[in-house]
């Protein structure tokens, strides 16, 4: 399978498994389990990234997880700003970490999102859940370009009205005209006066023109398998819709085995693969 | 016909003293001569010094889920296939430190754990090992990053390989066409003669340091008779493998299948041990795994052989992704027979039957494969 | 009832029906607007219409004794009702208005009757719904297998 998602920067040609060491600079929650980290290179080298690409983070003595990066590429410390969800012992560690604490950093690692392909293109940024974070850097993107693409919608579903991330910044987008921005929540309460139903729901009361659209999608697998279909049925292509995959990851080198999936190291072939060629690999179970 | 001459006339003829001089000229050069060795009842790869130190007169019997090592009627020092090691556990070492960091009050500093400065020289190499030494390289070395301890390892290692005289019973080299015959990636390739009392090593260089090694041993050129027998040798070997796999168009068939209830049925069989992982000349993937001392002053990081039959393997938060066990065999054998070919240009597999050999329950690969096959003719 | 017949045609939701069809159901039409707050209708009473949203949102809400939810929103150009289709005709939840919200409301008894009159529209009528319940009924799904929550 020849897998062709855009290229990101590349790592220094050091040991790819050895971290280098940055510091929290900044902690704020976003949601009850859900923090963002503001990190600083100690060797005060910025980190060039491309938008949906990741870093490894180290908490020492507890471990090493992928955690996509979520700031805006125009910004120095664009590429160590990560949204991190509390899951599991690194995740928490991570989460937990106040300012000043040492984080070991290796990256940045993998695809990212078309956003060179979608210029001249109307834009659909669907994404679910803490799929927002490794969208925001494509957000930032577009919009500081703003010129350069057609109708941008980004529509974004999450579980719960508590539970939706960048509230504030939402609104901020939610007011330029240059953007069309439709949030939905799964469950709600009847206090709640926006939109209830799933994510793909959005997708017929969004205004692009199908032909000439470029799709990206993030958020758990089943609701891009979904949304992918939704797209779909809306009249946009596979090779112009663009999903970010989750695999178990040690190396992010293509070396570990780990995130294999099919013939695709998500490492280093992904995150972010173009749906034409990720092909039948989602719904083959437990593949 | 004169590129043969040409090959005869390189050829050279080493007696046991050879032999000898061949390992002493090793560990002379500062190589970390291996080889193999009878310990525990089978044979494996460990430090040799002495042609004393080969299994000679041993050979080993092998079926699914079966090994035993027995006697031979003669004192062949390589008449027997191969065991349950393979070269990868000194290029690929099953444990690996990666890295430390010192922790001074909030000051920490990374040192990178240094690069092997080992140099092996690897004495009985097979030909399926050095085709899986080569996919290794391809895995380690050919890719956008590469290991630097393996390429470390790899880049100093001596290479004496050694064309098979016995094929085990679980061998399938000539299906996947990786040997019995050495063809290259040698530094120097034997082939023992034991017949009529006689003991003598058919004996070529496959590079300039294996020609500089073999130029000061005691020797004579190989007469023409002696290259015959040698040939005669892989010839024979050629023609008693004990398996077969039909290997041109598998990565299709199993990726075609990958819905077949084959895959039920042998999960029934597989405990998921990861043996045949580990048993692999070419299984790669690892995990790694932080500690810590108790006072906190130093974490380290350290990389270890994992296997894909492992829950963990494939854990995402909220669990793995291949949770049953149908799943992770399915993974493997996927991997090793067809998306390995994406991935590398290469099968995974050299047909060497570590696998069926070492599997506790003697699930076999190539059996596996031809029940799918053979599902679709049904 | 000229402008209600062109406001039938033109909706997406009967593109392609012949015109007359388009007449026939416009005389089981009517205009109708809620203002935000009102109810459309509740849970239990009889499904005697449903609605063809033209602007504004709906909710649909079920509830229970501590609390009340809303399953799903619903906007312009959208259906709001299947029940009058299928026996007893009874409302399974209520639907309100979340702004001000201008409809067609379609007369079950009089459609239902000229679909048995005439298979034929009942035929076009079916092909305009059956997609509308598959797409909610694999909505649903989604909503229960609640893809955002963390499992444990």
């Amino acid at each position: 399978m020849a897998l062709v998602a855009e290229k990101g920067a590349a790592v220094p040609a050091h040991d790819p498994m050895l971290p280098r060491v940055a510091r929290v600079r900044k902690r704020q929650r976003d949601l009850a389990d859900v923090w963002t980290l503001n990190l600083e290179m100690e060797d005060g080298e910025p980190l060039k990234f491309a938008p949906g690409q990741f870093n490894m983070l180290t908490v020492f003595g507890v471990g090493e997880i992928p955690i996509s990066i979520s700031g805006d590429p125009a910004q120095d410390g664009g590429g160590l700003v990560h949204t991190i969800r509390d899951v599991g012992t690194v995740s928490g560690a991570l989460a937990r970490l106040g300012p000043g604490s040492a984080v070991g950093v290796r990256g940045p690692f993998g695809t990212s999102w078309p956003v060179e392909e979608a210029k001249g293109n109307d834009v659909v940024i669907l994404a679910g859940g803490l799929g927002l974070a490794p969208l925001r850097p494509m957000i930032y993107s577009v919009l500081a370009n703003r010129k350069h693409y057609g109708k941008v919608a980004l529509l974004y579903g999450a579980r719960g009205p508590g539970e939706i991330l960048f509230r504030a910044e939402l609104e901020q987008w939610r007011r330029r005209l240059d953007i069309e921005l439709q949030v939905t929540v799964d469950h709600a309460e009847t206090d709640w006066y926006g939109s209830v139903g799933v994510v793909t729901t959005l997708i017929p009361r969004a205004t692009f023109d199908p032909q000439n659209t470029v799709a990206v999608v993030c958020g758990p697998e089943i609701m891009m398998r979904f949304g992918a279909a939704a797209l779909r049925k809306a009249g946009v292509g596979d090779q112009s819709m663009y999903l970010s995959m989750e695999r178990s990851m040690k190396c992010a080198v293509g070396l570990c085995g780990h995130c294999q999936l099919g013939s695709a190291f998500v490492c280093r072939d992904g995150p972010v693969f173009r749906n034409d060629q990720l092909g039948s690999l989602m719904t083959v179970k437990e593949l | 016909m004169n590129a043969d001459r040409a090959r005869t006339s390189q050829m050279i003829t080493l007696e046991m003293d050879g032999l000898q001089a061949l390992l002493d000229a090793l560990a002379k050069r500062g190589y970390r001569v291996v080889g193999p060795k009878l310990r525990d009842q089978a044979i494996v790869y460990d430090d040799i010094a002495s042609v004393r130190d080969l299994p000679a007169g041993w050979t080993d019997e092998q079926e699914g889920g079966r090994y035993r090592v027995t006697r031979r009627s003669d004192d062949a020092l390589f008449g027997y296939a191969v065991g349950p090691h393979s070269w990868k556990r000194f290029l690929y070492p099953p444990i690996q430190q990666l890295w430390r960091a010192r922790h001074k009050g909030s000051a920490v500093s990374v040192t990178p754990e240094p690069m092997p400065s080992e140099r092996f020289a690897f004495f009985g190499v097979r030909a399926c090992e050095l085709h899986a030494i080569e996919i290794q390289d391809r895995v380690f070395m050919n890719g956008e990053m590469a290991d630097p301890h393996y390429k470390a390892r790899r880049a100093n290692a001596f290479i004496v390989a050694v064309n098979c005289g016995t094929a085990g019973g679980t061998c399938f080299c000539v299906s996947m066409n990786t040997g019995p015959g050495v063809k290259q990636g040698f530094d120097i390739a034997l082939t023992e003669l034991v017949e009529g009392g006689a003991h003598r090593f058919v004996v070529e260089a496959g590079s300039d340091k294996g020609r500089e090694v073999l130029a000061a041993l005691p020797q004579r050129a190989a007469k023409p008779e002696e290259t015959k027998a040698a040939d005669a040798v892989v010839a024979k070997t050629a023609s008693s493998m004990g398996r077969t796999m039909k290997a041109d168009d598998v990565r299709e068939v199993l990726m075609r299948n990958l819905d077949n209830p084959r895959w039920d049925d042998v999960a029934e069989r597989c405990m998921t041990c990861g043996n045949c992982t580990m048993v692999c000349p070419t299984c790669f993937c690892m995990t790694v795994e932080d500690a810590s001392d108790l006072e906190g002053l130093e974490t380290s990081r350290s990389r270890r052989w994992d296997s894909c039959f492992t829950m963990d393997h494939s854990y995402v938060h909220g669990g793995s992704v291949r949770a049953s066990s149908k799943a992770r065999y399915r993974q493997w054998l996927t991997h090793k027979l067809a998306t390995w070919v994406d991935q590398f240009g290469t099968s995974g597999c050299v047909g060497c039957g570590r696998c069926i050999t070492w599997c506790p329950v003697g699930i076999d690969i190539t059996e596996e494969v031809s029940a799918i096959r053979n599902s679709e003719s049904r | 009832m000229e402008g209600l017949e062109r406001i039938v045609r033109e909706h997406p939701f009967f593109a392609g029906l012949k015109e007359g069809f388009c007449q026939l159901i416009s005389g089981c039409a009517k205009n109708v607007r809620f203002e935000a707050g009102q109810y459309l209708f509740h849970e239990g009473q009889a499904a005697d219409q449903f609605y063809i949203l033209r602007s504004g949102r709906v909710a649909l809400e079920m509830s229970a004794p501590t609390r009340s939810l809303t399953i799903q929103t619903l906007g312009e150009d959208e259906i709001v009702g299947a029940s009058w289709l299928v026996a007893p005709y009874r409302w399974g939840f209520d639907a309100k208005a979340l702004e001000l919200t201008r409809a067609i409301s379609m007369d079950a008894a009089c459609l239902r009757g000229k679909c048995e009159d005439d298979h034929d529209l009942g035929y076009e009528m079916m092909k305009r719904f059956a997609p509308v319940l598959i797409q909610r009924l694999q909505a649903t799904r989604l909503q229960i297998l609640d893809v955002y929550g963390t499992r444990s």
